[in-house]
């Protein structure tokens, strides 16, 4: 899953305060997974204006609560191949879950029925915020714009150390979600000005086909898309969804097979695979690496991402090594050292990188982006926030060495 | 509560439906703990009670008859005369009684309403009240398409799946599993008497008792890989779940050999029988026994073949879990 934190019990990061404003400017009041839709019902906002919506404040529930009515989250999936006996197997990540009729596969969101595979949270959004795009984070791509932010439920791996777990390990039906079709979503980007839309905080694999069309609806009314994803999808779901997106944020998690093995239940491969397809491909895109004590942070691991990101993708891919918190299944290690984190781009930075980045320790210099020729500062954040971007038509300012990635709207 | 298809026994419905207890226990009988489950004496019971006769000319299970066939297994479990006294030994009175059934396969191969209507008679001639009894699994709507009928609240019998009370927000956790439990679990048993239905399954090769406790959790899809071993075994070691685990009675009246873990006609038996025991482990491993030969008899190919024996058997029997024997040797199997 995204490790972007969704909650806002989640860790503090410089300016919070002043973006939670701008949040509240947009939606009202700040929003996380539970306030959502009140907000937007006391807005009149967003999702409330929908048939049959229903604010997230009715729990507990009653004795004896209606049934769900699920029908409209339901979509046939689009990636799978059908087998005999009413099973399936699921094309669009790696595990390639074979599924039984009236059974789900590993991520919960999809179902069988009766050997017709459908993904069950298509315009189902359990959580919604309006973020800075450095939150994602996207350090190459309109510094200094918002993004509505969303996620429906569920996740193809099961990271031990999941800041969203309670969205990305559960069922859609175990969180409170409102309908949002694409194109509502495309006009709250507008209506609020966010020039994008970011699918993020638990996996978009598993809800390809609602941001597929939502980026469809987004881009017809001139609204961009990213995607925050881990990156464990198979090839051709890959081009055909991220293939609309206008940049990609990958969280390589480490690189080793043995920790996407134990601590992700996924694999490496699969991943460096996708994120040669993306290069391929042209699409814009970031490297996050959540640097988790004594488990992924040895040099070996670091130089080997290093030269393989500069082997395989080149050194102009922005690399951000970013500072775990204990969470979820992971609650027994501490906070990385920043030490740890400055290693790591250390070694990053002698084998070629030109833009590593430390995250997560908001005010530390690492944050900003330095032009790799002059190495004059070129865009100033603190936290979350772009205080300043000079870059000029994609170039620096100051000696005109050209900066990589998506710098106009 | 209500029973849909006019199978309910007279006696049961009008207990429901008053909640007065047929029979007040006349006096304190000790609980198994949750430490004689299983291996008692060094050997694990393990109970088939067969019935040809278990169904009328249609296919429809007669109520009495399954009744007998309930008291005969229970009581070869425990070595009791009386139909009445097993389950003085598995509940008191005042104790919320959970019966975790299998709904997930229909009306064809879910747990079977009229063994669970004859264990909540028997709970209630034990002096459990019927609104302290529950009967659930995982959603309600499956609950519904299995031939039971919702039941939340009055003096009736429970019925109701997760979806309507949720899931604990804290994680527990066992070696592989982290999970959110069952509120009905958590809230609403004291006692666990697990009903699961001996079927084939496509990926954990068997589902039977151990299996059963994947509908207990809120992320289940997440331990289906590697045959869903060690994560079964984990699962049952969760500490709520192991404490209050009394029984396990596996409704083998309809099971599969094939085809599982949903309804596929021409992979189910009418095999007429339940398989009880105390012992999940030892229950599993016989299950899969019957399983595999029924497959043999149809001229499939063993489940070790198909590279899907159910592995999580052994590992909830190892040194680390300790749920119960998978050995031959330490297992008595007892048929009646």
């Amino acid at each position: 899953m995204s490790g972007e934190v969704n909650a806002q019990a989640g860790f503090p990061a410089a300016g919070e305060t002043e973006i939670a404003q701008s949040v509240r400017g947009a939606f009202s009041c700040a929003l996380d997974r539970r306030s959502f839709l009140k907000c937007a019902l006391l807005s009149g906002a967003a999702l409330s204006i929908c048939d049959g919506a229903q604010p997230l404040v009715a729990m507990p529930l009653p004795a004896v609560p209606q049934k769900r009515d699920d029908s409209r989250f339901t979509v046939e999936a689009k990636f799978y191949q059908k087998l005999q006996n009413q099973k399936i197997k699921c094309k669009l990540c790696p595990r390639e879950c074979t599924v039984g009729d009236k059974e789900r596969g590993y991520c919960g969101v999809r179902e069988n029925h009766g050997g017709t595979y459908y993904t069950l949270v298509h315009s189902r959004v359990c959580a919604a915020h309006i973020d800075p795009i450095e939150k994602k984070p996207l350090f190459h791509y309109l510094p200094g714009t918002l993004a509505l932010s969303l996620a429906t439920a569920g996740c193809n791996v099961n990271c031990k150390f999941c800041q969203n777990w309670d969205i990305s390990q559960v069922r859609p039906e175990q969180v409170p979600a409102e309908y949002a079709p694409p194109k509502l979503v495309a006009d709250l980007a507008k209506q609020h000005g966010c020039p994008t839309i970011a699918y993020t905080y638990s996996e978009p694999v598993v809800f390809s086909e609602y941001l597929m069309d939502a980026a469809d609806a987004g881009h017809e009314t001139g609204i961009r898309s990213v995607v925050v994803s881990n990156g464990y999808m198979q090839e051709e779901a890959l081009k055909t969804a991220y293939g609309k997106m206008d940049a990609v944020k990958i969280d390589l998690k480490a690189f080793t097979e043995s920790y996407y093995k134990d601590v992700v239940v996924g694999a490496l491969k699969p991943v460096l695979d996708a994120l040669v397809t993306l290069r391929t491909m042209g699409k814009w895109t970031e490297i996050v690496y959540l640097v988790v004590p004594t488990l992924n942070d040895s040099d070996a691991e670091f130089r080997g991402l290093a030269r393989w990101i500069r082997t395989n993708l080149g050194v102009d891919v922005p690399v951000h090594f970013t500072q775990f918190h204990p969470e979820y299944l992971l609650k027994n290690l501490p906070i990385t050292p920043v030490p740890t984190l400055e290693r790591a781009k250390a070694i990053a930075d002698a084998e070629g990188l030109h833009y590593v980045y430390v995250g997560n320790v908001p005010g530390h210099p690492a944050e900003n982006t330095y032009c790799p020729k002059c190495h004059r500062v070129l865009v100033e954040r603190v936290g979350l926030t772009a205080k300043q971007v000079l870059i000029r038509k994609g170039a620096c300012p100051f000696c005109g060495q050209q900066i990589p990635g998506v710098w106009h709207a | 509560m209500r029973w849909r298809g006019g199978t309910s026994r007279r006696h049961f419905l009008k207990n429901c439906l008053t909640g007065v207890a047929i029979l007040r226990a006349s006096g304190k009988v000790p609980l198994l703990e949750a430490s004689e489950q299983g291996t008692a004496a060094g050997k694990s019971r393990v109970v088939i009670a067969r019935d040809p006769q278990l169904r009328d000319a249609g296919t429809t299970v007669d109520s009495n008859r399954m009744l007998k066939l309930l008291d005969r297994s229970v009581q070869a479990v425990f070595n009791l005369d009386n139909p009445t006294e097993p389950w003085k030994k598995l509940a008191r009175p005042g104790d919320k009684v959970g019966l975790k059934m299998n709904a997930l396969g229909g009306r064809g191969l879910s747990s079977n309403l009229q063994l669970i209507e004859a264990i909540c008679e028997r709970l209630q001639e034990a002096g459990l009240r019927a609104s302290d009894i529950v009967i659930w699994d995982r959603d309600t709507d499956e609950l519904e398409r299995a031939g039971f009928h919702v039941s939340t609240g009055g003096n009736r019998v429970q019925c109701f799946g997760t979806d309507r009370v949720g899931y604990e927000d804290e994680l527990v956790t066992y070696g592989d599993v982290g999970s959110r439990l069952s509120k009905i679990l958590t809230e609403h048993c004291d006692v666990l008497i697990n009903v699961p239905v001996l079927k084939d399954h496509d990926g954990a090769g068997i589902t039977a008792a151990l299996k059963n406790m994947y509908g207990v959790i809120h992320n289940p899809n997440k331990y289906h890989p590697n045959g869903c071993n060690p994560y079964v075994a984990d699962v049952n070691m969760l500490p709520e779940i192991r404490r209050k685990m009394r029984l396990t009675i596996c409704d083998a009246t309809t099971a599969s050999y094939e085809g599982g873990p949903g309804y596929k006609p021409q992979y189910a038996w009418k095999n007429n029988a339940l398989i009880v025991s105390q012992d999940p482990v030892a229950l599993d491993y016989i299950g899969w026994q019957i399983i595999e030969r029924k497959r043999a008899e149809q001229g499939l190919k063993t489940l070790e073949a198909e590279d899907r024996a159910p592995r999580y058997i052994a590992t909830a029997g190892d040194a680390q879990h300790q749920l119960g024997t998978n050995d031959p040797k330490k297992i008595v199997v007892v048929e009646v």
